[in-house]
C-alpha cells in the first residue's frame, strides 16, 4: 500500500514540475523591458577556470590529510589548501557578480509605488541568468567545486575513530595469565607497585594503542577496600587495575588524587582530566562526581609465583565511552 | 545635656568592647622563643616546632590522628612527621604551605612568616626525627644541554604532558581538580618543584625513582623553568590557559571584529 502511495506521489511531483517548467517557459515571451544583457563568454571561462582550481585545492586537502594519516598532520599545509579554495571560490563568486549578473542601476533609492519600475526589478531579478550562456558547464563546476570542498569539510571526521569497524571497541587484549608491562615493556612487579602514586600498565605482547589496553595501577591499603563481593580476590596486596578509558568520552585517566593526611583531606579517586569524572578505586571505581554513567571496568589481578602482576581474566563491562545497551552487552575475549 | 553623655558613653563601652575582643583573639603568626639566636640549629627548631606546629604534627613530630586542643588552644590534627626527611618539610615551609591556618583547609601559598634561618632549623629538627629523604639538587643548567643528565627541554615537555598536564596544564598554569586547587608552578625553584615531585604535597601523587628518574626529573624542571616565559607563536599567549579562552576571543573579539570591517567595506562600497 505504501509503496503505491509513493510510486502515486512520486508520478504527482513529475507531472507537477512539468507543468510549472512549460508556464515558466510560455512566460519568457513577456514584454521586454529591460534590454537582455549581452552574453559574456570569457567571464565564464574565468569562473570556470577559478571553480576547478578551487576544486584542485580542496582535493589537495583531502590527499594531504591521506597521505600523512592522523598522527604527523601538516597543519600549515591543509590550512593553505582551505583557505586558498575558499579564496578562489570568493573570486569566481566575485567575477559571477560582476560580470555574469545583469545590474541596473535605479534612479531613486526608495521607489514609491510605480507599478513599471517594480515591473522592471523583478524582470531583473528573473533573467539575473540571462546572460550565462553555458549555464550547464557553469552549474557544473559549481556542483564540483561544493562536492570538493564537502569531501574537505568531512575529511577530518576520519581522524574520529573508525566509522563502520566498532570492533576495537568489543574486543579486549586481556586475557587471563598475560602480564602487565609498562610503556618499554618491562614486566610490572607487584613489589614496586607502591601506594599514593599512580602506573599505566599495557597487556604484554599487545598493541599499546587499543582502546581495551591500557590499564591504571593503584596501590590501596587492603583494609581499605570496598570492592563488590563478587570481585573479591581481585586486588591482591590492594592492587587494583581499571580501565584508563573513560566511560564518559574517552578520555585518558591522567589524573590521581591521593590525600597526604586522609582524615582532613577529600579520599583516593581516579579522575578523567576532560570533564572531570571522578572515580573511587576503593570501591570498584564508582562515579562520585561528574558526568560519566557507570563505573570503569575492572581487570581482576593475581600475582604469580616471580612475583609479576597477571591478569586473572577480562574486564568487568565494556571498556571505552558509553553508549546504549552498553550495560547489556557482554564483553566479548 | 543628658543626651550627649549618654551618646558618649554609648561610644566608650563600644571602644573598650572591640578592645576586649582584640584581645580575646588567638594569637595569631609564628610563636617564637624571646632571645632568638641568629645562625639556624636544630635546639631553635625544636622551640619552633613546639609553638607552631606541635599543636597539629603532635608532640616531636608523632602526628596528631583525630582533633585535639594543642598549643594556644587550636584543635589541631596532622599526620605524622617522623621520616619525612628534611625535603618535605623544606617545601612546605619555604612555599609558605605551613603553617596551615586551618586544618581541614587546602594549603596554599601564602606570605612567608619565618626567616631563613628559623626554615633551617626547623628542617634540621623534622629531619632528626627519622631518616628520610634529604633536599634534592636538581642540575637544570642552561648551558649544559649536552651534559649528560642535566635534561633536555624536548624530553622535559614529553614527561610533563604525560604525568603532570593531566592536572597542571600544559603550560604550567595549574587549574582544578575536584577537591582541590591545582597550583601554578611559575614561582616554584627548581629544588621546589623536585621536592613536589618526590612528596607528592596535599592530593598530588608522589612519583618514585622508577616511575621519573633523576635526570627524566631535571628535564621536567627544564620544560616548567621554560613555561615563565613561554614562546608565543601566534604573539599573544592570552595568558596561556589553553583553548576556552582562546575560543572567547576568537567568538567575541575577532570575529565581531571581522564582520565589522565587512560592513564598513560594504558601506564604502555602497556610498
Amino acid at each position: 500500500m505504501s509503496r503505491v502511495g509513493r510510486w502515486l506521489t512520486a508520478l504527482f511531483t513529475l507531472l507537477f514540475g512539468w507543468l510549472w517548467r512549460r508556464r515558466e517557459e510560455k512566460d519568457e515571451d513577456e514584454e521586454r523591458i529591460v534590454p537582455k544583457g549581452s552574453p559574456e563568454r570569457r567571464a565564464e571561462t574565468v569562473v570556470v577556470i577559478l571553480l576547478a582550481i578551487a576544486s584542485l585545492f580542496a582535493i589537495g586537502f583531502v590527499v594531504t590529510y591521506a597521505e600523512f594519516g592522523t598522527q604527523r598532520l601538516p597543519n600549515e599545509l591543509l590550512g593553505i589548501c582551505l583557505g586558498l579554495a575558499l579564496g578562489f571560490i570568493a573570486a569566481a563568486f566575485a567575477v559571477v557578480a560582476k560580470f555574469l549578473i545583469v545590474t541596473e542601476e535605479l534612479e531613486e533609492e526608495y521607489p514609491e509605488e510605480h507599478p513599471e519600475e517594480q515591473e522592471e526589478v523583478a524582470q531583473i531579478i528573473r533573467e539575473s541568468g540571462s546572460r550565462i550562456t553555458r549555464k550547464r558547464l557553469l552549474l557544473g563546476a559549481g556542483a564540483a567545486t561544493a562536492g570538493a570542498l564537502g569531501l574537505a569539510a568531512v575529511t577530518p571526521a576520519v581522524s574520529l575513530g573508525p566509522i563502520w569497524d566498532t570492533g576495537p571497541l568489543d574486543r579486549s587484549p586481556w586475557r587471563p595469565g598475560r602480564r602487565l608491562v609498562d610503556e618499554q615493556d618491562h614486566p610490572y612487579t607487584a613489589a614496586e607497585i607502591g601506594q599514593k602514586t599512580f602506573y599505566t600498565a599495557f597487556p604484554e605482547g599487545a598493541n599499546k594503542e587499543d582502546i581495551g589496553s591500557p590499564v591504571v595501577l593503584v596501590r590501596l591499603d587492603p583494609s581499605a577496600l570496598r570492592l563488590p563481593p563478587e570481585r573479591a580476590g581481585w586486588a591482591p596486596f590492594g592492587i587494583l587495575a581499571y580501565s584508563k578509558i573513560c566511560t564518559h568520552a574517552g578520555c585518558a585517566i591522567a589524573l590521581y588524587r591521593k590525600p597526604t593526611f586522609r582524615p582532613v583531606e577529600p579520599g583516593p579517586a581516579l579522575m578523567c582530566p576532560c570533564h572531570y569524572s571522578t572515580f573511587d578505586p576503593a570501591t570498584g571505581a564508582s562515579v562520585i562526581y561528574g558526568p560519566a554513567g557507570r563505573p570503569l571496568p575492572q581487570l581482576p589481578l593475581m600475582v604469580d609465583d616471580a612475583g609479576y602482576l597477571r591478569a586473572a581474566g577480562n574486564f568487568s563491562g565494556r571498556v571505552g565511552p558509553s553508549w546504549w545497551n552498553v550495560r547489556s552487552k557482554p564483553n566479548s575475549a | 545635656m543628658i543626651r550627649w553623655r549618654r551618646i558618649a558613653l554609648v561610644l566608650v563601652v563600644m571602644i573598650l568592647g572591640s578592645v576586649a575582643i582584640a584581645e580575646a583573639q588567638p594569637p595569631s603568626g609564628i610563636v617564637r622563643p624571646t632571645q632568638e639566636p641568629s645562625t639556624p640549629s636544630v635546639q631553635l627548631g625544636a622551640e619552633l616546632y613546639a609553638g607552631n606546629c606541635a599543636s597539629c604534627h603532635g608532640i616531636a613530630g608523632s602526628g596528631i590522628s583525630s582533633p585535639r586542643p594543642g598549643s594556644g588552644n587550636i584543635a589541631g590534627q596532622g599526620p605524622s612527621l617522623r621520616g619525612v626527611g628534611a625535603s618535605a618539610p623544606d617545601f612546605y615551609l619555604r612555599l609558605g604551605l605551613m603553617p596551615l591556618s586551618k586544618a581541614d583547609r587546602e594549603p596554599q601559598t601564602e606570605r612567608v612568616q619565618l626567616s631563613d634561618t628559623e626554615i633551617r632549623s626547623l628542617v634540621a629538627y623534622v629531619a632528626s626525627l627519622g631518616a628520610g629523604p634529604p633536599i634534592p639538587h636538581p642540575d637544570v643548567r642552561v648551558a649544559g644541554e649536552s651534559v649528560k643528565g642535566s635534561g633536555t627541554l624536548q624530553e622535559g615537555l614529553q614527561l610533563f604532558t604525560e604525568h603532570c598536564a593531566g592536572c597542571h596544564q600544559i603550560v604550567g598554569r595549574g587549574g582544578f581538580a575536584t577537591g582541590a586547587r591545582v597550583p601554578p608552578l611559575q614561582g616554584l625553584t627548581p629544588t621546589e618543584i623536585a621536592e613536589a615531585v618526590r612528596i607528592g604535597p596535599y592530593l598530588m601523587p608522589r612519583f618514585s625513582k622508577t616511575q621519573i628518574s633523576d635526570a627524566q626529573l631535571n628535564s621536567i624542571i627544564k620544560y616548567v623553568l621554560s613555561t615563565r616565559n613561554p614562546v608565543n607563536h601566534g604573539g599573544w599567549g592570552i595568558g596561556n590557559l589553553g583553548p576556552i579562552p582562546e575560543g572567547i576571543i576568537v567568538w567575541w573579539v575577532a570575529i565581531p571584529l571581522v564582520i565589522a570591517v565587512c560592513m564598513i567595506l560594504a558601506k564604502r562600497l555602497g556610498s
